[in-house]
């Protein structure tokens, strides 16, 4: 062992123990979205194999998935409210009822994901006047002109599923019921914009006016 | 035969001790501050992105929620780093030909992901979930900082050990209503007292304060 070495042995330890730190930090594994060098293409997250289902994630219930109404289901033609429906959603095949009971939690969690994923563009009123459109994004319809206030909720849902003109899809970022719970909470704020006050409980009037 | 040492030597003797004691407790000292320094942590340190992004702008000024990018943080461990779609839902319209969108016009193209800097990196030994946070009542603010002040990120905590354990000894300091978690803004309402309110949450939240310091709630 000459001189050199012997300088060197106690950095080299050194080296090792500091190294030893430095890979429990930053583990030979992949965390989420990481870059992989095993892949050719780089990607840490893999894509499902084509042609394959995810346990659980068969989509077979045609009205949950797609908004489309159910084989047989009644139209509201034979309902009270016919004269309602204009011509146009007459022979919508979308659906006119929900694949889940309306709770008041559905609804409050759509109201949370309405905020959340379409106010910035539609206004938390559904007015079409949300801040991106302020800043040079298309304008949407207003959610309370007469066409859209009679339109379907599997309409309704479907457009948040597909997307619409410039709309992009939603869904890969909202899941399914969250989808139908927005569409749920929609067609509430289209009931609550037209609305005549004069029919609601006197309770609620005085709600209205910001009274308790 | 004479003294070997000079009368004054004790004195030195003394004095070395006391030199060299004072040298490696400074040593110590330094470690432990350079430890913390903001040099050595990166906080208050602002990273470079392949694209500006600023959360002043989409969320200070625009007012777009947390979850609208970072959707899978209230299910999973991970907040989620939003893919291209998410941006150009937007920058189709906004912006579309701005030089400095190029990058994510280019990536949505390719259909290659921005590789962007990453900002808050916790050692591989530890198993955060944010979904758990959020559910709890911890608020983005309380450890991101008022991002939306940010025009480029940078960490407002060290996320070291000793900074974690601040809450996970007494989280009733911490907490928040879940409701307020994504507010940017939410303080304590006027003639509220924190730690009577984080006392409420953490019996109303189910937290079990005395397993949040147990070494496997974080490491495995």
């Amino acid at each position: 062992m000459n001189a050199t070495m012997r300088h060197l042995l106690p950095l080299l330890l050194l080296a090792v123990i500091a190294t030893g730190c430095q890979e429990m930090y930053d583990q030979p594994k992949v965390k989420p979205l990481a870059k992989s060098d095993f892949f050719s293409d780089g990607f840490g997250a893999r894509q499902p194999i084509a042609g394959t289902v995810a346990r659980g994630h068969m989509k077979l219930d045609d009205q949950l998935y797609t908004g489309k109404a159910p084989v047989g289901a009644a139209t509201p033609a034979g309902d009270s409210g016919a004269a309602a429906v204009p011509s146009q959603w007459a022979t919508s095949d979308r659906s006119w009822t929900f694949p889940m009971p309306v709770t008041r939690e559905v609804l409050a969690r759509g109201h949370e994901q309405f905020n959340v994923f379409c106010s910035p563009c539609h206004g938390k009123l559904g007015d079409g006047k949300g801040m991106i459109v302020q800043r040079g994004f298309k304008a949407p319809p207003s959610f309370h002109e007469e066409r859209l206030r009679t339109a379907p909720p599997g309409y309704v849902f479907s457009v948040i599923t597909n997307g619409f003109g410039v709309m992009y899809s939603y869904a890969s970022r909202v899941p399914v019921n969250d989808r139908w719970a927005i569409a749920a909470y929609i067609k509430a704020l289209q009931l609550s914009q037209n609305m005549d006050a004069s029919q609601l409980t006197p309770q609620q009037q005085r709600g209205l006016e910001g009274k308790k | 035969m004479s003294q070997i040492f000079h009368r004054s030597s004790n004195m030195m003797a003394r004095l070395s001790i006391l030199v060299i004691g004072g040298i490696a407790m400074g040593a110590v000292f330094f470690l432990f501050a350079y430890n913390r320094s903001d040099y050595f942590t990166n906080v208050h340190v602002a990273r470079e992105q392949p694209v500006p992004f600023s959360h002043a702008r989409h969320v200070g000024q625009n007012g777009i929620d947390c979850r609208y990018c970072h959707t899978s943080v209230t299910e999973s461990n991970f907040a989620g780093i939003p893919p291209t779609e998410t941006c150009m839902t937007c920058h189709s319209q906004v912006l579309p030909d701005a030089p400095m969108l190029e990058p994510v016009r280019a990536s949505f193209r390719t259909g290659k992901p921005l590789e962007w800097t990453r900002v808050h990196d916790l050692p591989d030994f530890v198993y955060f979930n944010h979904s758990i946070h959020v559910a709890k009542g911890v608020g983005c603010v309380t450890c991101h900082g008022q991002v939306d002040k940010m025009p480029l990120l940078w960490k407002t905590n060290t996320l070291q050990m000793d900074w974690c354990l601040n809450c996970h000894r007494n989280p009733e300091e911490y907490l928040r209503p879940r409701e307020h978690v994504f507010d940017m803004n939410w303080k304590l309402p006027a003639g509220e007292n924190q730690t009577e309110l984080g006392k409420k949450l953490v019996k109303q939240y189910n937290v079990n304060v005395h397993q949040l310091t147990n070494c496997s709630i974080c490491h495995r």
